[in-house]
């Protein structure tokens, strides 16, 4: 028996939204697909003519399909925005070489520009060498604080006034999931924000914040859009995977889930001597870089990597590293003459005053 | 996914019970005969790992009934996978 579309009433149907429950045929599919992204910018007005803007690429499926998604409503509803592709090589063989050549074909094939940086050039450590040092655990930590900085200064080089990144619905929700589960109080409350805050170097938002992975997936299938589909060969540790299947198994249940977490993680506001309590945010004393502590996240696991200490940093929950910190605090080494000369001379400040 | 299935992509396959084969007893036929891998990164009970997407013919299996699907001679069944960074 033939499902007809509920959109149309034309076309045979060959997909069940899990945002909607609808079942919709293809034309009508891509139809709403784009425009629900299209509304999302414009709601939370992300951008503004002139803008220049840099799509975070992988190669992977989000992105791919974010490339493409923002070439075609840049297009169609006349944004006038210059767009970038910004790839992050991390240097993992097998896994990141291989996603670069796609998003290289990317470039070609959506005419958006491609810069890539690299954690070798930026920080002298690739992740290859960082799990050969630390083992499989915390391996994400590690790659999660360089990447973010990465394409902040990826960004920068490249002139640009926002960054775009493809995390979907079911990554945010995730993303709640385990804040709530490991105590992390601050990631929390900004983790649903579709736009990072003002004080940010570099704005960054998530136009498919409210799309579902399935749909991405099915997006990219119909259009038959080219992308790089491996998982990352040390991800299988990771703590998300474990917030990952817990999320699809609610989603099987019941699929408005995804969206429901997402509505429970913006309602979330903070009991006030919770607010005072959390760090404030700064810049890094080494490299200019936005930080809550006095020195960023990634100069301390640099500073570790360099000195052969590789655990400083990381381990541990929300609560017990505010302890370690503070201890740390207290006892603080000095930083000697040979270490400072050793360290990367590419800083946010100077980079500032380049500009 | 491939490599749970030693790097094939494609497989022929004849099914044949009475009454019908349905989709799970494709499921159950793959876990049993073709997968290579680990059976938790395909299959969880009766179906598959949910975040994997099924497709019959180029539509949702969902509209076709899941699991309960009724196979047919020379359907195309795709099975792809969400579960990897984007």
């Amino acid at each position: 028996m033939v499902k007809f579309c509920v959109l149309c009433t034309k076309n045979r149907a060959v997909l069940k939204r899990p945002k909607t429950a609808q079942q919709v045929c293809k034309d009508c599919f891509f139809e709403v697909f784009e425009t629900e992204v299209h509304n999302t910018i414009v709601d939370h007005a992300l951008f503004k003519p002139g803008d220049r803007v840099a799509i975070a690429a992988s190669g992977g499926k989000d992105s791919t399909v974010l490339a493409h998604v923002m070439k075609t409503l840049n297009d169609r509803y006349k944004y006038c925005l210059e767009l970038f592709l910004l790839s992050v090589d991390e240097g993992i063989a097998g896994y990141r070489d291989d996603s670069l050549e796609t998003v290289k074909r990317n470039e070609v094939q959506y005419g958006i520009p491609l810069k890539v940086v690299s954690y070798e050039e930026l920080y002298g450590w690739s992740m290859d060498k960082i799990v050969k040092e630390i083992g499989t655990k915390n391996n994400c930590t590690f790659c999660g604080v360089f990447r973010r900085q990465a394409l902040d200064r990826g960004a920068v080089l490249l002139k640009v006034d926002h960054i775009v990144t493809g995390h979907n619905a079911d990554d945010i929700a995730e993303t709640v999931l385990m804040n709530l589960l490991r105590g992390d109080i601050a990631r929390l409350q900004r983790c649903t924000l579709i736009r990072t805050a003002t004080d940010d170097l570099m704005p960054r938002s998530k136009p498919f914040k409210y799309t579902y992975e399935k749909e991405i997936v099915m997006y990219a299938y119909f259009k038959k859009l080219d992308y790089f589909s491996t998982e990352c060969v040390y991800s299988p540790n990771a703590y998300r995977g474990y917030a990952r299947a817990f999320l699809k198994d609610l989603e099987s249940i019941r699929p408005s889930a995804i969206m429901d977490i997402i509505h429970s993680g913006e309602a979330y506001e903070l009991k006030q001597e919770v607010q005072e309590s959390l760090p404030k945010m700064g810049a890094c004393e080494r490299c200019g870089y936005m930080s809550s502590n006095k020195v960023c996240k990634a100069c301390v696991m640099l500073e570790g990597l360099n000195q052969g200490l590789p655990q400083r940093g990381v381990g541990g929950s929300a609560s017990s590293r505010e302890e370690k910190a503070k201890r740390e605090a207290r006892r603080k080494p000095k930083l000697t003459e040979e270490d400072a000369s050793s360290q990367k001379p590419f800083t946010f400040t100077n980079l500032q005053a380049q500009q | 996914m491939e490599l749970l299935f030693g790097g094939v992509k494609e497989f022929d396959v004849t099914l044949e019970s009475d009454p019908q084969p349905r989709l799970r007893d494709l499921i159950a036929h793959i876990k049993a005969n073709l997968l290579k891998g680990k059976p938790e990164l395909f299959v969880q009970g009766d179906t598959v790992l949910p975040g994997i997407l099924v497709l019959i013919n180029d539509s949702d299996w969902e509209l076709e009934g899941g699991i309960e699907y009724e196979l047919q001679d020379m359907d195309n069944i795709l099975f792809i996978s969400t579960l990897h960074g984007g």
